[in-house]
C-alpha cells in the first residue's frame, strides 16, 4: 500500500481483523473492511472516519497488547482519522498548522476577533460599550446589522466552501480504487446512522471511555451537543427570516421562538459539550490520538463557549456587560467558523459521508479494484 | 496459618467459561467464592479467549438463532464427530441443559450477534458473541465481580491437598511469587487441558513437539489436571489425542489464536520439505478435513509443509494474519521457501501433468481431479500454471487436548475405580473428554465448559452449605 507509516500500521491491523471478524456485530467499520482483501490509501481514510471510537473492539480484542500482534484499532484509525482532516482540507497548506495548534490557534482567533469587536464597538459609538441597551436593536447601537451579518455572512461561505472542497476529495479518494457501484447516495440511511450514533454502542454492549466497562455516557453527550448545536443554528436562522422577512429585530422576548430556540439549545450545547470534555480528559489514554487533543479540545471548547456566552448575553442582555460579552460571543462564534473546515467539526462531515458510503456499498456492492492499482492523488504520503 | 492464608466456601482453579459460569452460580447461590486464575487479567480465560461461540439445542429460533436445533438433532451431530466416543448419559445432559444456556448467558451480561461473513452456516446452531469470546469474558468477570467474586490474577495453583477424595485446601502462588494456603469447603476445577505443556506433550509425541506451535496461551498447562491424576483421579480421553490444524509456521508460539489459520489446502497442493506431496488436499470439503492436517503435518520430516497454489487461487479463501510468499516463477519460489527448486517445480509438474479439469466449484465436491498421481487430489484440483506463485509454510497448530478427568451429572470428579469424590468438581476442558472423546463440533467446547459449569456451582455450593 502506498500511504503514511499511520495508514500502513492501520493497514496491518486491519489485515488482522479481516482474518479475524470476531468483531463483525460490533460496528460498521468491519463489515466494511471485510468487502476487501487490499486497502488503499483512501480505503484507509473511508475506514478510519467511519470509525466512532467507542473504544468496544479494543476490550474485545484478543490480540490487543501486551499480545505481540498489538492490535489497538480505535486509536490507530483515530491517528489516520485526524491526519485524513489535513489531507483533504482546502487550501491544503493551512490545514497541518491548525492540525498541531488547533487550540491555541482557536482561542487566540476568538481573541483576537472579540478585540477587533470591542475596538469596532468603541470607535463606532463611543461610550457606547459599558452601557445598557434594552431598546429593541439594541446590540445594532453597538454594531450595525449589515456588519455584523455581512462578516459572519462571509466567513459562513468561506467556510461552506472550503468544507464542500474537502468533501469532494474525500469522497474521491475513498472511491479512487474501490468505487461504490451505484451512484444513488444512500442519503436518508446515513442520516438516520449519523442522527441516531447508531455505531457509538459497541454493537448494543455499550461504549467504552474510562475502563473496560461498557458504561460510557459520551452517546448522550454527543447528542445534548449535536441536537443543541442545530437548536442554536435554527434559532439564528428563524432570527434572520424575522428581520428580514417581517422585521422584526433583536432582541426577543423570551418566549419568543429564536429565544426559546437559543435558551434550549444553549443549555444542551453547554451541557453536552461539558460532558464531552470531562469523558475526554477522563479517557482510557490507549485509545487517544494525543496528537490530535489540541484540535478537538479547540473545537469542543469553541462549541461550549458558544453556548456559554451566547447564554450569558441572553441573560446579562440587558446590563452594562451587554457589549463586551457580544464581542465575546462574536469572536467565538466567527473564531469558530473560521476554523470548521480545518479541525475536529470535519469528523462529522466525513462521518456522514462514510456512513453514506457504507450504506450504498452495502446496498450496491464495490467495484472490483482494476488489476493496475493507481496512486490515488488526492492523498499523498505526508513523510515522501 | 501463614501470611496470607485464606478460605471460602467454593474455591475456582480456572478463569474461562466454565469457571466463571461455576463461580457466578456458586455466588448466586450464597457460597463465599474465590477464583484463582494463574494468568495474568490480560490473558485470563485461556482458550476462552479464543472462542467466539456456543451451541445449544433449542425449539425455536429467535432473534439472532435463524431456527429451531433439536436436541436429537444435536445428539446426531455429536455421534457423527466422535464416532460414538461419547458418555450417553453425560452427552444427552449436556445437550437438554443447553437449552438453558442462552437465558443464563443473557443474564449473566452476555451480548450475542448474528453470524456475519464466513459464518452464516453455524447462524441456525451455534449462538455468536458479539466481539467474540474475550467480550462473553468481559462479561462474565463484571457480573461476577458485581457479586463479589474474590477473583486473583496470576495465582497459579501449584498443590492441592487431597486425602482419599477429599479436598480440604490448595496452595496458590501469588502474584509476588510468595505462596500462600486457601481452605475451601468445595473446590472446582476449571483450568483446562495442557496443549501448552511441550514437556507433556513430549511424552506422547516425542521431539517432534518442539515444532508444534499452540494456538492458545502459554498458560494452559495443565497443572491442575496433573495434580488432580497424581492424587489419583480417573482418567478420561485419550491422552495421546489433541485437536491439531495447520496454520502459518510464522506464528507466534503460543496464542497466535484464529488469525493464523488458513483455509486454502483445498485450493492448492501440500508438500513436505523433501518437496513431496503426502495427502489428498481434495478429499472432501474443507470443514471436515481441516482437523486432519496438523497430525499430517506432525508426521512430516520436521513438522513442516508448504501450501502451494497459483494466482487463480488467489482470494478463494479468508486472508490471515500473514501474507503468501509469493514469487514470478516456482523455482523463485522454492528459493524462497528454501526448497530444492529441482524437486519442487517436478511435484508440481508430475501433478499438474495429472490433473483432469473439469467444472471448477469452490462451494461443492467438483469434478476437478487427478489421474494417476499418488496420492491423488480428489476434488478441486487445477493445475498450477499461472504466475505470480504462493506458498504458506505451515506447522501443526494445537488447539486442545482430549484427556480429562471422569466425571458424574453433578460434575463431581470420579475417583479410580469410580467412586465420586467429596467435593471436587470439574468443568469445561478439563473434563470435555466425557462428552467429546473425539473430534470437534463447532461451540460445543463453550456448551460443555457452561453447563458443568453451572452445575459445578450449583453443588459445590450446595456441598458447602451441608
Amino acid at each position: 500500500m502506498q500511504g503514511t507509516d499511520i495508514q500502513q500500521e492501520a493497514e496491518r491491523q486491519i489485515t488482522i481483523c479481516n482474518s479475524c471478524r470476531y468483531c463483525e456485530g460490533i460496528c460498521a467499520v468491519f463489515p466494511a473492511l471485510q468487502m476487501q482483501r487490499s486497502f488503499a490509501a483512501g480505503d484507509i481514510n473511508y475506514l478510519a472516519n467511519l470509525c466512532h471510537n467507542c473504544g468496544a473492539c479494543y476490550h474485545d480484542c484478543q490480540f490487543s497488547p501486551p499480545h505481540e500482534f498489538a492490535v489497538n484499532l480505535p486509536k490507530a484509525l483515530a491517528e489516520v482519522r485526524n491526519d485524513s482532516y489535513a489531507q483533504y482540507a482546502w487550501p491544503r497548506a493551512l490545514a497541518p498548522l491548525f492540525a498541531r495548534n488547533g487550540l491555541v490557534i482557536s482561542v487566540l482567533t476568538a481573541l483576537s476577533v472579540t478585540a477587533f469587536f470591542i475596538g469596532f464597538i468603541t470607535l463606532n459609538a463611543p461610550g457606547e460599550l459599558f452601557r445598557a441597551h434594552l431598546s429593541p436593536g439594541g446590540f445594532y447601537a453597538l454594531m450595525p446589522h449589515n456588519t455584523m451579518a455581512g462578516l459572519f455572512g462571509a466567513v459562513f461561505v468561506f467556510a461552506i466552501f472550503a468544507m464542500a472542497m474537502g468533501l469532494r476529495n474525500f469522497w474521491a479518494d475513498a472511491n479512487a480504487v474501490n468505487s461504490v457501484a451505484s451512484s444513488s447516495p444512500s442519503i436518508w440511511q446515513a442520516i438516520r446512522d449519523a442522527g441516531s450514533l447508531r455505531y457509538l454502542d459497541g454493537g448494543g454492549a455499550g461504549c467504552f471511555n474510562e475502563d473496560d466497562q461498557p458504561r460510557d455516557n459520551r452517546r448522550l453527550y454527543h447528542h445534548l451537543t449535536f441536537y443543541g448545536f442545530a437548536l442554536c443554528f435554527a434559532a439564528t436562522t428563524v432570527g434572520t427570516i424575522y428581520h428580514y422577512g417581517f422585521g422584526r429585530v433583536a432582541p426577543y422576548p423570551w418566549w419568543d421562538l429564536p429565544a426559546v430556540l437559543g435558551t434550549v439549545g444553549g443549555i444542551a450545547l453547554a451541557v453536552g459539550t461539558w460532558g464531552l470534555l470531562v469523558a475526554r480528559s477522563k479517557r482510557l489514554p490507549d485509545l487517544v490520538d494525543t496528537r490530535a487533543n489540541g484540535m478537538a479540545v479547540a473545537f469542543i471548547l469553541m462549541l461550549f463557549l458558544t453556548a456559554v456566552t451566547g447564554l450569558a448575553l441572553r441573560v446579562l442582555g440587558g446590563t452594562a456587560a451587554m457589549g463586551v460579552l457580544l464581542a465575546l460571543h462574536l469572536g467565538v462564534v466567527f473564531s469558530l467558523f473560521l476554523t470548521m473546515p480545518y479541525g475536529k467539526f470535519l469528523h462529522g462531515l466525513y462521518r456522514f459521508a462514510a456512513l453514506c458510503r457504507h450504506a450504498m456499498s452495502r446496498r450496491h456492492g464495490l467495484n472490483p479494484a482494476p488489476a493496475e492499482r493507481p496512486v490515488p492523488v488526492a492523498v499523498r504520503s505526508t513523510d515522501g | 496459618m501463614a501470611m496470607g492464608d485464606t478460605s471460602c466456601d467454593v474455591l475456582v482453579a480456572g478463569g474461562g467459561n466454565a469457571a466463571l459460569c461455576a463461580a457466578i452460580t456458586a455466588r448466586r447461590a450464597g457460597a463465599s467464592v474465590i477464583v484463582v486464575e494463574g494468568a495474568s487479567k490480560f490473558y485470563r480465560g485461556g482458550n476462552t479467549r479464543h472462542t467466539r461461540n456456543l451451541r445449544c439445542a433449542h425449539d425455536e429460533g429467535n432473534e439472532i438463532l435463524t431456527g429451531p436445533y433439536s436436541e436429537e438433532e444435536f445428539w446426531d451431530d455429536l455421534m457423527r464427530v466422535t464416532g460414538g466416543q461419547t458418555d450417553e448419559d453425560l452427552a444427552r445432559f449436556t445437550i437438554a441443559e443447553s437449552k438453558e444456556l442462552w437465558d443464563w448467558m443473557t443474564g449473566a451480561g452476555v451480548h450475542f450477534q448474528q453470524p456475519l461473513g464466513g459464518t452464516l452456516n453455524l447462524g441456525r446452531t451455534n449462538a455468536f458473541f458479539l466481539g467474540g469470546g474475550r467480550a462473553m469474558l468481559n462479561a462474565l468477570y463484571a457480573e461476577a465481580e458485581r457479586l463479589g467474586v474474590d477473583i486473583r490474577y496470576d495465582s497459579p495453583v501449584t498443590e492441592l491437598e487431597i486425602d482419599n477424595g477429599f479436598f480440604s485446601s490448595a496452595t496458590v502462588a501469588g502474584p509476588g511469587g510468595g505462596g500462600y494456603r486457601i481452605r475451601a469447603r468445595s473446590l472446582v476445577t476449571a483450568a483446562g487441558g495442557f496443549e501448552a505443556n511441550i514437556e507433556w506433550l513430549k511424552e506422547y509425541w516425542g521431539d517432534k513437539a518442539d515444532n508444534f506451535l499452540i494456538r492458545g496461551t502459554a498458560n494452559n498447562r495443565g497443572s491442575i489436571l496433573r495434580l488432580l491424576l497424581d492424587n489419583g483421579v480417573e482418567p478420561v480421553g485419550d491422552p495421546t489425542q489433541c485437536h491439531a490444524v495447520a496454520i502459518d509456521a510464522r506464528s507466534p508460539k503460543f496464542d497466535g489464536g484464529i488469525v493464523t489459520r488458513l483455509d486454502c489446502v483445498v485450493f492448492g497442493i501440500v508438500m513436505n520439505n523433501a518437496c513431496e506431496r503426502f495427502y489428498d488436499e481434495g478429499e472432501d470439503v474443507w470443514p471436515k478435513r481441516y482437523a486432519i492436517w496438523g497430525r499430517l503435518v506432525a508426521d512430516q520430516p520436521d513438522q513442516i509443509a508448504y501450501i502451494v497454489f497459483d494466482h487463480k487461487a488467489m482470494g478463494l479463501f479468508m486472508p490471515s494474519v500473514y501474507p503468501a510468499i509469493e514469487a514470478p516463477s516456482l523455482p523463485e519460489l522454492a528459493d524462497k521457501l528454501d526448497l530444492d527448486p529441482e524437486a519442487f517445480e517436478r511435484t508440481v509438474t508430475d501433478y499438474n501433468a495429472a490433473v483432469r479439469e473439469g467444472t471448477f466449484n469452490s462451494q461443492e465436491l467438483d469434478d476437478c481431479h487427478t489421474e494417476g498421481l499418488s496420492p491423488p487430489k480428489s476434488h478441486w484440483a487445477r493445475r498450477i500454471d499461472t504466475a505470480p506463485f504462493y506458498a504458506y509454510p505451515v506447522r501443526p497448530g494445537i488447539t486442545f487436548t482430549y484427556l480429562g478427568t471422569r466425571v458424574n451429572r453433578e460434575a463431581k470428579i470420579l475417583m479410580q475405580g469410580g467412586r465420586p469424590s467429596a467435593n471436587i468438581y470439574a468443568a469445561g476442558e478439563i473434563m470435555a473428554g466425557n462428552v467429546l472423546g473425539k473430534g470437534y463440533l463447532a461451540g460445543i467446547g463453550m456448551t460443555i465448559g457452561a453447563v458443568f459449569g453451572r452445575v459445578a456451582g450449583k453443588e459445590a455450593a450446595r456441598n458447602a452449605r451441608n
